[in-house]
């Protein structure tokens, strides 16, 4: 078996995307990435990095690009998703921008948000910059197919030594009118020097009907600078969801990522980044909550390559049902990354005797002078806890769900921004609990 | 500090003579007609003849794979010499019949062919090139029924043995290396442990690779009845040579309802000089199946070879099974390592526990690749892994990739690893109480790897401690 998936229907349309009039760096881009992708395809179980999680399903449904069309979106399920009005916001419906329903001019200086049409001429070194320099078209079929498409997305740009503390909101929402569409937008972040920003990706899936995001973000984070990168995947049932973030940091740089994942058929996010500068860290959380036939897969790569740096990892998944789980976490360290401090930690959860889980924390070390731990464990609640609990006077229903919520929420509990980690926990607590009300 | 660890990690080879005896060994070359020739060589009957010839047709279909983490030249299959016997060994009688060259070098090796080392308690299959040379304590063995023997008897005498479990947890089509020794295998040991006897000494395998260009495939069948008990070890060693060795072993392991084995390996082949020159490859495939109650431990100290590519395996098939893996790798000089486990849970409260120790200095580049996998049926399965890695020098590597799958929900399990170099404060403060810097290494390293060597037979743990290059203080160990 071959490791590469030929997908002639998507081909087809990449080249279509490919050969469309659109300004001449979106163009050059295009061609490369419709170039990789004949030659790369789309990745089969044979392929080491996707041996738990099949794409062949995504592979036999013959989307169509999206078309933008916002006719059956209400006012009333947007604002739900909004987190906070107020928040300088880029909407996204059926894969197009809606500059209608976005608001960025509460913006304060030294930071610009702009979708990504728009940014191939405001901010053209910026883009120039960031295409594909985190992650290029060859990286694997996703990045390539994303690159063929190029044209949705934005661009986030956060000048040296501004420190801003209201979130950017980048809301992508598919309705039914998205049906069988895909859309493939690619975000460029730049913090640079000293810089300290929040940006926040909603996914939101308004449909139960199939349909394809491919979601490529490339974040350069410069000399220290923070950059705190909060993922909250909630697409329709039926949606397919591909996602690659990859980071490349400076010296005394901090990138936090915190990556929730409940929608989709199937989703895949790869979060990497490359800890480039003497002195960084980074700090990759997430919360991975499936059931029904689900399928949630995440993979981590955080690549040690300068010395005394950090990583720290959380992730956990709470699977019921017939769902299934796949964590793989990569710490690699060079050579020189010595005194290099890296500590993974994956929990699994499992709480119907037919949803599965496969774990893959890995460490690769050419380094002598490291502290490398990982650890992973799979159970089902603690039958101690859940004893003393009811032993307390809880009955088994209501301590089974603390217990579960509490797993959940202490990892919820990294998440600094308090909207946000209002918003997840209630999430959490709703999906848990019956419960209809969440205090503080 | 330093000069304990040069000294571990560049000791000269101590087992790397040849002994100059002289042997029958086939051209290099590797065709149907060299599996006709060895099956003819060793009087097989036609059943086997069929099995080798299946195995090689499959093995011409596959192809060598190369997911493992370890580079090295493709190797000519042709160029190998499939079959070398020492010459004047064809009908032994009795062990006074060996030629005294041979014995001299099992004594050189510290191996007793002799009954005066009665004492030792010991009982010996050794495997010179492709042929075993003697077993010892064969008739004790036998007033308990055990049957113990090179592979080539067991085929004569117990066919049926033989021909109900050959295959039966490593099959011929298994992987590629598997394929190619079930084609050309050409000795190796058995054990018959019959039902509810404990097997009174330790049973012994000791494999030696003698001539050049020769590769060497044994395979060992061990079968535990019900309710009996027996630790097997194994020991191998090759002489130095320039050239790469390959070594491709196939070992089976039946555990029947509520038997026991232990086995364990301390495996030092010759694993070439500092610049990567020769050293064996060590391609082995290693399995065991556990049925009810049962339970079988693989030990193994690994300190030989260029490239060491193993993953000593249980399969937990019966209710209540229980597997074991612990492990201390050692990867020095241009010394690439490549082995863990796979424990994988059928039964119902399966339990597996897996301990690897990894040490890699020099260029040495240490890999730990195990697999837990709970299948649905699998209610109540327990595992708990460590995997642990010491890094001495700034140009060798040590990795770790688990894989963890798990579809049952009443599994519990558990994975940690750690890598770390020997802390300059973990010094400080042995020196402090009056130890020297290598004494404190030393006890570092010790004790780093106690969980291992507590696991071995006295013998085996005293030259596995040795083989570390390591003098424990005391009573430890």
């Amino acid at each position: 078996m071959s490791t590469t998936l030929s997908a002639p229907a998507l081909l087809e349309q990449a080249n279509h995307a490919a050969a469309a009039d659109v300004p001449a760096v979106l163009r050059a881009a295009r061609a490369e990435g419709a170039e990789q992708f004949a030659a790369l395809g789309l990745p089969t179980t044979k392929n080491e990095d996707w041996h738990y999680t099949s794409v062949s399903s995504l592979a036999a449904i013959p989307f169509a690009p999206m078309t933008g069309d916002d006719s059956d979106l209400s006012p009333d399920a947007l604002a739900e998703h909004r987190l906070d009005a107020s928040w300088p916001t880029l909407v996204f419906v059926n894969g197009v921008y809606q500059p209608s329903l976005s608001d960025t001019s509460a913006l304060p200086a030294g930071i610009r948000v702009l979708p990504l049409g728009d940014a191939v001429s405001a901010l053209g070194d910026t883009v120039s910059r960031l295409l594909g320099s985190t992650a290029p078209a060859s990286r694997d079929g996703f990045t390539a197919l994303n690159a063929s498409f190029l044209g949705e997305g934005a661009v986030v740009h956060v000048a040296k030594e501004m420190v801003i503390d209201t979130p950017v909101h980048l809301l992508y929402v598919t309705t039914d009118a998205g049906a069988n569409g895909m859309h493939h937008p690619r975000v460029l972040m730049l913090a640079e020097r000293h810089a300290k920003a929040t940006v926040v990706e909603s996914w939101v899936g308004l449909t139960e009907q199939p349909y394809f995001t491919n979601a490529v973000a490339e974040v350069v984070v410069e000399d220290g600078a923070t950059l705190t990168h909060l993922k909250v995947q909630r697409e329709g049932r039926g949606a397919f969801h591909v996602a690659t973030i990859e980071a490349t940091q400076g010296r005394d740089s901090h990138y936090v990522s915190f990556c929730f994942t409940t929608g989709g058929a199937l989703s895949r996010s790869t979060i990497s980044t490359l800890l480039n500068g003497a002195g960084c860290g980074t700090t990759l959380n997430g919360l991975t909550m499936l059931d029904g036939a689900q399928h949630g897969d995440v993979q981590t790569r955080i690549e040690h390559a300068q010395p005394q740096c950090f990583s720290r990892e959380i992730y956990k998944s709470i699977l019921d049902e017939h769902s299934h789980g796949v964590f793989n976490g990569k710490v690699y360290v060079h050579p020189i990354a010595q005194q290099t401090d890296g500590k993974q930690t994956n929990n699994t959860l499992l709480l119907s005797k037919t949803a599965q889980v496969d774990a893959k924390p890995q460490l690769e070390i050419f380094a002598d002078d490291v502290k490398c731990t990982h650890g992973a464990t799979v159970g089902q609640i603690d039958q101690t806890a859940l004893f003393y609990m009811k032993s307390r006077g809880v009955d088994a229903d209501t301590a089974r769900q603390l217990l579960t919520y509490a797993f959940a929420a202490d990892v919820l509990e990294t998440i600094e921004n308090e909207t946000v980690r209002d918003a997840l926990e209630l999430v959490t607590l709703h999906r848990f609990t019956s419960l209809a009300t969440v205090t503080g | 500090m330093s000069a304990t660890i040069d000294q571990l990690v560049n000791r000269e080879y101590q087992y790397g003579f040849s002994t100059d005896i002289e042997s029958e060994t086939l051209p290099p070359g590797l065709s149907e007609d060299t599996v006709r020739f060895i099956s003819a060589k060793k009087q097989e009957p036609e059943w086997l003849l069929e099995w080798r010839l299946k195995a090689f047709r499959r093995w011409l279909t596959m192809t060598e794979p190369h997911w493992p983490n370890v580079t090295y030249e493709p190797i000519d299959y042709q160029s190998v010499s499939y079959y070398s016997e020492p010459k004047s060994t064809k009908p032994i009688g009795s062990l006074d019949e060996i030629d005294p060259k041979l014995l001299e070098m099992y004594s050189k090796l510290g191996i007793s062919l002799n009954e005066q080392k009665r004492l030792s308690g010991v009982a010996v299959d050794a495997v010179f090139d492709s042929v075993s040379v003697g077993t010892t304590f064969r008739e004790e063995l036998a007033k308990e029924g055990i049957i113990f023997c090179s592979f080539g008897e067991a085929v004569r005498e117990h066919p049926d043995l033989v021909k109900q479990y050959l295959g039966s947890v490593v099959p011929y089509s298994d992987n590629y290396f598997a394929a190619l020794n079930s084609a050309v295998f050409s000795d190796g040991s058995f054990c018959y442990i019959p039902k509810g006897v404990r097997c009174p000494l330790e049973l012994s395998t000791y494999f030696r690779i003698n001539q050049s260009n020769t590769g060497q495939f044994e395979r060992t069948l061990i079968v535990a009845d019900e309710g009996s008990y027996v630790s097997y070890l194994e020991g191998c060693t090759a002489p130095k040579r320039d050239t790469n060795q390959l070594h491709a072993a196939v070992v089976e392991i039946i555990a029947l309802d509520n038997a026991t084995v232990k086995y364990s390996t301390v495996q030092n082949w010759y694993a070439g000089d500092e610049n990567g020159l020769g050293g064996i490859y060590n391609f082995v495939t290693k399995r065991g199946k556990a049925m009810t109650n049962a339970k079988i431990s693989w030990t193994q100290v690994e300190t030989g070879s260029a490239i060491t590519w193993k993953y000593p395996s249980v399969i937990l098939q019966g209710d209540n099974s229980v597997g074991e893996f612990y492990s201390v790798a050692v990867a020095s000089k241009m010394q690439q390592a490549d082995t863990g486990t796979k424990m994988i849970h059928i039964g119902r409260n399966t339990k597996s526990n897996i301990v690897s120790k990894g040490i890699s200095a020099m260029k040495g580049q240490n890999s730990y690749r195990g697999k837990v996998h709970i299948l649905p049926k699998a209610e109540g399965a327990r595992n708990y892994t460590q995997c642990d890695s010491m890094l001495v020098g700034n140009e060798c590597g040590a990795h770790t990739f688990p894989y963890i799958e798990v579809q049952n929900n009443s599994a519990i399990l558990e994975h940690e690893a750690s890598t770390s170099k020997i802390g300059e404060d973990q010094i400080f403060y042995l020196k402090q109480r009056g130890l020297d810097a290598e004494q404190a290494v030393s006890m570092i390293v010790s004790g780093f790897c106690k969980e291992v060597f507590k696991e071995l037979p006295m013998e085996f743990a005293l030259e596995a401690q040795q083989l570390l290059g390591i003098t424990l203080e005391g009573s430890v160990g």
